[in-house]
């Protein structure tokens, strides 16, 4: 019997058409706009400016904080300008934006792919390392990962999980990565492992992924302390509380962290990060992209530098679908529609999805028929049927009660929902006004 | 038998007369005395409980008003000057008559003007779209048409123009509560000074971009080009963030503004027509006008 979270989840068509294309560098971009908030936090300060030459690997802002992350070129070039860009946020934002001259790389930075075992850095010197290298929760939340290796004392952490569920459909780019760099990863999962003082890793990855389970667990005998695990294929399992659940059945209660039942959780990519920051001294500035689709013609994972335009990664795919529809950053579930092909890659994009027409409309809105679907399948136990009304009515003191912030916005309510109603667009409004209050009654 | 219903009658009655003295005095004993000029000035207040004064229903405004010393900082937005003074006279206080206020639409970005780029399918509600994206056009300021200020607006002073996607709002039922004004996630609506024959000039856009990117969003968007703050000879507008704004009390109604205004952004509303006009200008003034008078 395979480990997994025991409440609600769901499971939809898995769609990774890209997961057997290994992973291949995107030709360099001519001009990348790399946006100065690309994780949860205070957008990063500028230090560069107009004019400047700048190698790959440069520091080009500065991170304004400890929840914040320093932000590196992706490129050599020149600074054309610091100025506001469409990003995937939606919205026009400060972007740094840099005209590509070759591909000189800063001389710290060891290209080799020579694999680099011991770790001479303390555990101190570590964390530094990563905060230095601006490296952010890669899994799609972008949560600058220095601060999550940061434990406040008291807090006694025993176990670290990655997480290498990759619960949301279509993506592949975990999966590439732990069946191409999996003694990468490890070593990097060693790293974070020295960090946290820790002496157990649990890697989980779904059942739906046997080639990357049975490689790692092939690989993972020379690491000792490292255990891999498969998971059964149920989405939101990549949910930090989820994942925590199913590995090592503890729940994390309302409003606590995971470093409150002591386990940290870091994705694959971060893991992988960790190692190139800390071993090659080389500042997380590209990622593994999955450009992927039902009409695409070459579903692919492509080693993206950040700030890249999504247009070349739809180029070097095959070019944009004749019936496209919806072009998502992230997956379906959790992902959100892009309203440009001109918006640059980030840290947190883990994919992009080009939906046919057909797919990506929304269902036909009518009336809750109180079936309660939304109920069960709600991993964290809520009741969104409950929560929409609440929100759309405005009623925040029993929003907060009904739990609206223990909200992970997974979708999987709305996915499952046969009246077609936006649950989590009314929930997630529900979620930033309680949220607003609880901040002004801290104050 | 009969006694049996004897016997009910008095047990039932000498029950109901003890419960009635014991009643009686417990209700003096925890008696709670109430201002009887809160009643009196609710009675007067329009109940239409809209929040508009910033107390919580007409009542809460009534009770505030009593215990208040000085009335300046009151004001009931639905009764207006003429409930305000009932009020004061209740309480013997003096109260100023303040300005009438109504709501003006600063966006007119119509289909025609401002192309839609892409197609939102969520959720019917500006606030969740806003939250999402900039929006269907390329304005990331501009009015999302998704219509929460209709959906807020207790007195219907406001609705969704079908043509062009934008409210309009009706000037007579307007009571310049400000629900509308706090509910639009991009501050499109503002309350300004309700002029004689409810005439109003201004600045029908909100877009802080440079003055290229907006007119290529949006025809008739703002573009900081100062011509309006030249033109004018009381000191009314300003230009901040490539935008400018009238300010409604130095304002004077001259409509100089509104004839150099290059991309027909300020707009001029229950205005006479003019006598020398020329012909084509005419006509591009009279078109946005016509769609925000009902």
């Amino acid at each position: 019997m395979l480990k997994t979270f025991p409440k609600g989840g769901v499971h939809p068509a898995e769609g990774k058409y890209s997961a057997g294309s290994a992973i291949e560098a995107l030709p360099l971009p001519k001009i990348v706009s790399i946006p100065i908030a690309q994780h949860i936090g205070a957008p990063s300060k500028p230090i560069v400016a107009k004019g400047d030459k700048i190698k790959v690997g440069d520091k080009i802002a500065e991170s304004a904080g400890f929840v914040s992350a320093n932000i590196h070129s992706s490129v050599s070039g020149t600074v054309v300008k610091i100025d506001n860009v469409l990003d995937s946020s939606g919205y026009k934002r400060p972007c740094v934006i840099i005209d590509v001259e070759g591909d000189e790389w800063n001389e710290g930075i060891d290209k080799s792919s020579l694999i680099k075992k011991e770790i001479s850095l303390t555990d101190k010197e570590i964390i530094n390392k990563i905060n230095e290298s601006g490296i952010v929760g890669l899994g799609g939340a972008t949560f600058p990962s220095h601060v999550k290796l940061s434990v406040p004392d008291g807090k006694k952490i025993d176990v670290l999980i990655i997480n290498g569920v990759e619960c949301e459909p279509y993506l592949t780019s975990d999966h590439r990565l732990m069946l191409e760099k999996a003694e990468e990863m490890l070593i990097g999962i060693q790293i974070l492992m020295k960090a946290l003082s820790v002496n157990i890793a649990l890697i989980g990855v779904e059942n739906n992924k046997p080639d990357a389970i049975s490689h790692l667990q092939n690989v993972v005998k020379e690491y000792p302390g490292i255990e891999v695990h498969a998971l059964k294929v149920q989405y939101p399992q990549g949910g930090e509380k989820q994942l925590i659940k199913a590995l090592i059945n503890r729940e994390v209660p309302s409003g606590a962290l995971p470093l409150d039942v002591g386990a940290v959780v870091h994705n694959v990519g971060t893991a992988f990060a960790v190692y190139e920051a800390v071993q090659k001294n080389k500042p997380l500035f590209e990622r593994v992209v999955t450009l992927t689709g039902e009409s695409v013609k070459k579903p692919s994972n492509f080693m993206v530098r950040i700030g890249a335009p999504v247009t070349d990664l739809v180029e070097a795919a095959g070019g944009l679908p004749e019936d496209t529809g919806k072009i998502i950053n992230g997956g379906p579930m959790m992902g959100k529609a892009v309203n440009s092909l001109e918006v640059p890659v980030v840290k947190g994009t883990s994919g992009i999805l080009i939906m046919p027409a057909e797919e990506s409309k929304r269902k036909k809105e009518s009336n809750c028929i109180r079936c309660a679907k939304c109920v069960s399948v709600c991993p964290q136990g809520l009741e969104p049927f409950l929560l929409n009304k609440l929100a759309q009515l405005e009623i925040n003191d029993k929003l907060e009660t009904g739990g609206v912030m223990d909200c992970i916005e997974c979708g999987s309510c709305a996915y499952t929902c046969p009246a077609g109603l936006p649950l989590l667009d009314y929930i997630r409004l529900g979620k930033s006004r309680v949220s607003q209050i609880i901040r002004l009654r801290k104050q | 038998m009969s006694t049996t219903i004897l016997f009910t009658i008095i047990s039932l009655s000498a029950i109901g007369a003890i419960a009635a003295i014991i009643l009686y005095f417990v209700a003096q004993k925890f008696k709670v005395y109430e201002d009887p000029r809160i009643d009196q000035v609710e009675e007067i207040l329009p109940a239409a409980n809209c929040g508009g004064c910033g107390y919580p229903g007409c009542r809460g405004f009534a009770e505030a008003m009593v215990k208040a010393d000085d009335l300046s900082p009151f004001y009931c937005p639905v009764g207006g000057n003429e409930t305000m003074a009932q009020a004061a006279e209740i309480l013997g206080k003096a109260v100023e008559a303040k300005d009438p206020l109504v709501a003006v639409v600063r966006c007119s970005g119509s289909p025609n003007h401002r192309p839609r780029v892409n197609e939102y399918d969520g959720a019917s509600s500006c606030t969740i779209s806003s939250s999402l994206y900039s929006g269907e056009t390329g304005c990331q300021y501009g009015c999302l048409g998704l219509g929460d200020c209709v959906d807020v607006c207790d007195f219907d002073a406001i609705y969704m123009d079908q043509e062009t996607g934008l409210p309009v709002v009706i000037d007579d039922n307007c009571t310049a509560c400000g629900a509308c004004v706090k509910v639009c996630p991009n501050d499109i609506i503002e309350l300004r000074k309700k002029n004689k024959k409810d005439r109003k000039i201004f600045v029908s856009c909100v877009n802080m971009d440079k003055g290229g990117i907006a007119k290529k969003a949006c025809e008739v968007a703002c573009i900081g080009c100062k011509a309006c703050v030249k033109v004018c000879a009381y000191d009314a507008i300003t230009v901040e963030n490539f935008l400018a704004y009238i300010d409604p009390n130095k304002c004077k109604l001259c409509r100089k503004c509104v004839e150099v205004c290059p991309t027909n952004a300020i707009l001029e509303i229950n205005f006479p027509p003019r006598k020398v006009k020329l012909e084509t200008e005419k006509a591009t003034k009279a078109e946005p006008a016509k769609t925000e008078t009902k």
